[in-house]
């Protein structure tokens, strides 16, 4: 894939990197830590297993214990970047940079439905970033379909342009470095 | 039925092609291959049209091959009306390194415009 999106031209945060912990508006204390396939898988697994598929985006996350496996397996290889928000034992929250050449990566986050609107999505991609930025990666890009507002303004507050406008979705990118 | 595919040489359009030959195949659809332009792949007409051939070959099927100039969402709901097609046939998208549909620009224009019904292939 040819990298000609429009990034912005200055990087940039600073972000925080993980782990960081925080009380979410409804006075949870979540963590935001890297995720550990060795460990966190199962709770990762259960977490998109829950996942309401109203909220699924352009078909993921995939709904079945099969294609989640898959799919999980695709998105938490080597050279990817994952972090988990977690409450308690369980997964709430999930966000993942995979790379699609050297320096840039395609982001995504989830944030299980009864822990939306608490602010755990916007830290949750803060500290990904900052797992990013450390981990050498240099340009980030996501798609978010155009009706998704909470969610574009979450992107434009951490520091996400549009980078194309015309295409079906709404793509937003970021220069880490 | 009759089917319009169309092809402008995109991984997911090959997908589509095979698709649509193999239920030919069972179904007796007639089937006319409209060979694009896609802007977003650099295959060429000629060559898309030997695969396409070769598809066909491959499952005994017979299609009228097409070609298409010019902007190839437009000329292909163009085509489907003006023949009284019964469905367009197309690749349906591509995924992203994190597993996202895209949508080609050639499916998105041609489902929002077109009054023929629309098959994607996933």
């Amino acid at each position: 894939m040819t990298d000609d999106r429009a990034y912005p031209d200055e990087p940039a945060g600073p972000f925080p990197t993980p782990p960081t912990t925080v009380d979410d508006r409804e006075g949870r204390p979540i963590t935001i830590r890297r995720y550990d396939s060795e460990t966190d898988r199962t709770a990762l697994a259960a977490m998109y297993d829950a996942f309401d598929p109203a909220d699924r985006a352009q078909g993921i996350p995939p709904t079945g214990e099969k294609r989640i496996a898959d799919w999980l397996d695709s998105i938490t290889g080597e050279e990817t970047v994952n972090a988990v928000a977690v409450h308690g034992d369980d997964v709430v929250g999930h966000a993942t940079l995979v790379p699609d050449s050297d320096e840039t990566a395609e982001l995504a986050i989830f944030v299980l439905q009864a822990y939306q609107g608490a602010g755990i999505g916007t830290h949750l991609v803060e500290t990904l970033l900052g797992a990013g930025e450390a981990a050498g990666v240099e340009r980030v890009w996501l798609t978010v379909e155009r009706w998704n507002k909470p969610a574009i303004s979450l992107y434009e507050k951490v520091g996400f342009e549009p980078s194309d406008t015309e295409s079906f979705e709404h793509e937003m990118a970021i220069r880490l470095h | 039925m009759k089917l319009l595919l169309g092809i402008g040489g995109s991984d997911d359009s090959i997908r589509a092609l095979e698709r649509a030959v193999d239920r030919a195949a069972e179904t007796g659809d007639d089937l006319t291959v409209a060979i694009l332009q896609n802007p977003a792949t650099d295959a060429a007409p000629a060559d898309i049209e030997s695969r396409v051939q070769s598809v066909l070959d491959g499952m005994s099927v017979t299609a009228s091959v097409r070609h298409l100039d010019g902007d190839p969402g437009s000329q292909l709901v163009d085509l489907a009306e003006r023949e009284d097609f019964d469905r367009i046939v197309l690749g349906g998208g591509e995924t992203s390194p994190m597993g996202k549909i895209r949508l080609g620009s050639i499916a998105e224009f041609v489902l929002l415009n077109s009054h023929v019904s629309v098959t994607l292939v996933r």
